[in-house]
């Protein structure tokens, strides 16, 4: 009919494209194009050659996927550089809020001896390693003079319980000072659980407490990794999480794993076990390159590259679990999804930038000392105090927050100014790590070709495409994960 | 006649008493019932049907002028300015009770009154509180922020309006709607309600411009328009002026089944409460019917030959009357052992 226009009516004026940012990055046979907010798509080599060449017509699929993508523009067009700003500020409204993850070290001892372990001590003098009420009370100070509408104080260790009168007393007077700072307010205690008792089982039911444990494997590889007198850890973990559960609630649990040398191999069986605990989370952790673990070689008995095809099989297990109907996410995965599949950043404090470092978290060690992060605590153990920001009984919180161990290692390591980083095309779902990068390389950088971060991100960021753009099942799993 | 009344309405049984004060309707209108209200002329010879309160969908038609041509319009528009239609409307709104469960109001395109339809909607606000009020219009006009922020303070949290999204970018949606710069200005007006908290529907009509495109365009709304309160995606009504165009539109819905999965699943599993409007179950994906709403407005629906067989015939929403002119080959009845599944109220998480 003569009163319709035809489709070219309403193309765009002319074919002069103007770029938005992107970055990309040559993988196979395709080239994978990130824009500003790490939307991702994928072109052919032809199609990413008149991209590049600025030989765009201006009409075709490709142009309007790239106009969809907000990766090109008609000149006078605002539209894409509005929703691109609105997607970025969605994406760092978090650094408004400022720090809301506090932990407290409540004590050092553990009757535990863990090889991968980065600080605990195997000693009963509670007066020198125990954190005292004073201290404690210092730290609630500083905790609530954090913006963050959300303060999560977590108690870590050494062994937590081993000092359970100072979490009665934290807890209760943190609740106090909330009356009248109404933040949304929670706890969550790290621990072996090999302590649980009615004592501890009550308390946290009547102040709402969530437990963080690990959870190795199967009972040997998890007893071999995590030694203990009676060699009974994990007996006492999985029955600690039935009773959590049962008692708190499934949601009050969670628990992580770390990898050893004896874990190669046998992520099948470490996932199995995590199911049959009930548990619908796991977190397939690499080891870390602090403390104990260097000391004890366990860090040099493997390295990034063992541990891929290990988190390959486990993720690829995971999948198929949740295909048979049994539900599992796994955490790491997860939390890279949703900086892939929306404007949302988690603020997982180890992948993100700026660095989760103070920003994200922070540590008040049991004397006191204030570290950047746990990480940084580990170091210091070693004798290495970098992350050493200051101590609660000697120093203000402006002077702690603002120190130059902290803001030096997160102007440096911030990845949109970073070399390398900047022009990554995996850039909006990484992070700065610092910490990992001065303990390892000497500085708060590190050197792409040699850094372990940056090798075992990038690796699972393409596994994570691969599997997302293989299979709409995967895809469609993948944005359920993404999206909670 | 009694106090208050002013009119006898005689059915069409009924002899015809040859009084000034009566009115006999014709047959077709022997369904009308206390509750209705209706429109007469005053030479009592042109009689209209303005609301029927049995009908689970009432829609009140505020005008038929449009500033766009959808290539599937069904209300196709007029350039008569028709603001007696407005003028009716304040006065049905003041005569429906306030226990009315929904009011729908439709064009054309209601904006191009202004300030006159924030005032029809205050008042349907205020004389009817918990009533639910769709409106449906192509968002053009909240690019002013001015009529946006009129439109945030009537502040009736009932009150949804539903915007139609026909493509990822502009060219495939300013060819659907005809109208270039449309989508420069529809995606900024729902920016501009977005941040003033009000309600948004979007809606996007399957065809064959838009289906092939549809999972561009559930990325685009789950990535930029992420706040959205719900997404209809709807079934291709044959009438108007897609009847001009139905070599443009036509597509057999079981051609972008794959399509149409792939934008719900992605949708739902963003978080957006996504639903299927006027698809007939035959013509949808077994694993989407549960996001498939039996929507066709009762006075519109009719059935297939294929569906005196059907065993889901009572969850589905049948045809337009308008299918006559053009339906998919693929109607089939379904058997009655199939497990009818029902739409969700809740998405779970």
């Amino acid at each position: 009919m003569s009163r319709f226009s035809p489709p070219e009516a309403y193309r765009a004026s002319s074919a002069s494209w103007q770029f938005l940012p992107f970055r990309f990055e040559r993988l196979d046979d395709r080239v994978l194009v990130t824009n500003l907010v790490g939307e991702h798509f994928f072109l052919t080599d032809a199609e990413f050659e008149l991209l590049g060449a600025r030989r765009l017509p201006d009409d075709s699929p490709l142009v309007r996927k790239l106009r969809a993508k907000h990766v090109i523009r008609e000149e006078a067009d605002d539209l894409p550089v509005e929703l691109l700003a609105i997607k970025a500020r969605t994406r760092y409204r978090r650094l408004q809020e400022f720090t809301a993850l506090h932990i407290l070290v409540a004590s050092l001892r553990c009757e535990h001896s863990c090889p991968y372990c980065q600080v605990s001590r195997q000693s009963s003098d509670k007066a020198a390693f125990d954190m005292g009420p004073e201290t404690a009370a210092l730290a609630l100070d500083s905790a609530f003079r954090s913006p963050s509408h959300n303060i999560k104080i977590e108690f870590q260790g050494g062994e937590p319980l081993l000092n359970f009168d100072l979490i009665e007393a934290v807890v209760v007077e943190a609740e106090a000072r909330n009356e009248v700072a109404g933040k949304n307010l929670g706890f969550v205690i790290a621990t072996n659980l090999a302590l649980l008792d009615d004592r501890v089982i009550d308390f946290c039911r009547a102040h709402d407490i969530y437990i963080s444990t690990s959870l190795d494997g199967p009972a040997d590889l998890h007893n071999r990794n995590r030694p203990r007198p009676g060699r009974n850890s994990w007996e006492l973990a999985t029955a600690g999480i039935q009773r959590v559960r049962e008692e708190l609630g499934v949601d009050k649990v969670s628990a992580l794993m770390t990898t050893t040398r004896s874990s190669l191999g046998r992520v099948r069986e470490i996932i199995d076990t995590y199911v049959e605990q009930g548990l619908t989370s796991l977190f397939l952790r690499p080891l870390s390159p602090y403390g104990f673990a260097i000391k004890t070689k366990s860090f040099a008995a493997y390295d990034v590259e063992r541990w891929l095809p290990f988190y390959e099989k486990g993720l690829d297990y995971i999948i198929e679990l949740n295909r048979s109907g049994v539900p599992m996410v796994e955490q790491y995965a997860a939390t890279i999804l949703k900086k892939m599949l929306t404007n949302d950043d988690p603020g997982y404090v180890d992948l993100t930038s700026p660095a989760g470092i103070g920003i994200g978290a922070v540590v008040y060690n049991y004397n006191g000392e204030v570290y950047a992060s746990d990480e940084g605590r580990m170091l210091a153990e070693m004798g290495d105090k970098t992350f050493r920001l200051g101590n609660l009984h000697e120093d203000s919180y402006e002077e702690i927050m603002l120190s130059e161990a902290l803001l030096r290692p997160l102007d440096e390591s911030f990845t949109l100014s970073a070399p390398m980083c900047q022009d990554c095309a995996f850039e909006p779902y990484c992070g700065a790590d610092p910490t990992y990068h001065h303990a390892t390389e000497g500085d708060y950088v590190g050197r792409k070709p040699t850094s372990g971060f940056h090798r075992r991100n990038s690796a699972i960021f393409r596994l994570l495409l691969d599997r997302y753009e293989g299979d709409p099942e995967t895809r469609a799993l993948f944005h359920t994960w993404a999206s909670h | 006649m009694p106090e208050g009344f002013a009119l006898y309405l005689l059915r069409s049984e009924a002899e015809d008493p040859g009084r000034d004060d009566t009115v006999c309707l014709p047959a077709e209108l022997d369904h009308l019932s206390g509750g209705d209200v209706v429109a007469l002329s005053t030479d009592a010879q042109r009689i209209r049907v303005l609301w029927r309160h049995r009908s689970r969908q009432n829609s009140i038609l505020l005008t038929e002028r449009c500033n766009h041509y959808c290539l599937m319009c069904s209300q196709p528009p007029k350039t008569a300015i028709d603001d007696h239609l407005m003028a009716q409307a304040f006065e049905l709104i003041r005569l429906l009770p306030r226990d009315v469960t929904e009011i729908g109001f439709t064009g054309g395109e209601p904006t191009l009154y202004g300030e006159e339809l924030i005032d029809l909607l205050r008042l349907c606000r205020n004389l009817h509180p918990e009533t639910q009020v769709h409106v449906l219009s192509n968002g053009t006009r909240f690019a002013d922020p001015e009529f946006a922020a009129a439109w945030a303070a009537i502040d009736n949290p009932n009150m949804m309006v539903g915007i139609p999204i026909y493509g990822a970018e502009p060219a495939r949606h300013d060819y659907v709607v005809q109208s270039a710069g449309a989508f420069n200005q529809t995606i900024p007006g729902i920016l501009n309600l977005a941040q003033l908290g009000a309600r948004i529907e979007i809606r996007v009509v399957l065809h064959k411009q838009t289906a092939p495109a549809l999972p561009e365009i559930a990325e685009f709304i789950a990535r930029n328009l992420p706040f959205v309160d719900q997404v209809a995606l709807m079934g291709l009504e044959m009438i108007g002026l897609a009847r001009a165009n139905i070599p443009e539109l036509w597509i057999d819905p079981t051609e972008y089944a794959e399509e149409l999965v792939e934008a719900v699943t992605l949708l739902d599993r963003s978080r957006i409460h996504t639903m299927i409007y006027n698809h007939q179950l035959c013509l949808t994906p077994r694993e989407l019917w549960p996001w498939a709403v039996r929507s066709i407005s009762d006075w519109k629906n009719e059935y297939h030959p294929e569906c005196g067989r059907c065993g889901v015939r009572d969850q589905c929403g049948g045809f337009f009357f308008s299918a006559k002119y053009k339906v998919s080959e693929n109607v089939r009845a379904i058997p009655a052992a199939t497990e009818a599944a029902a739409p969700p109220a809740v998405l779970s998480i």
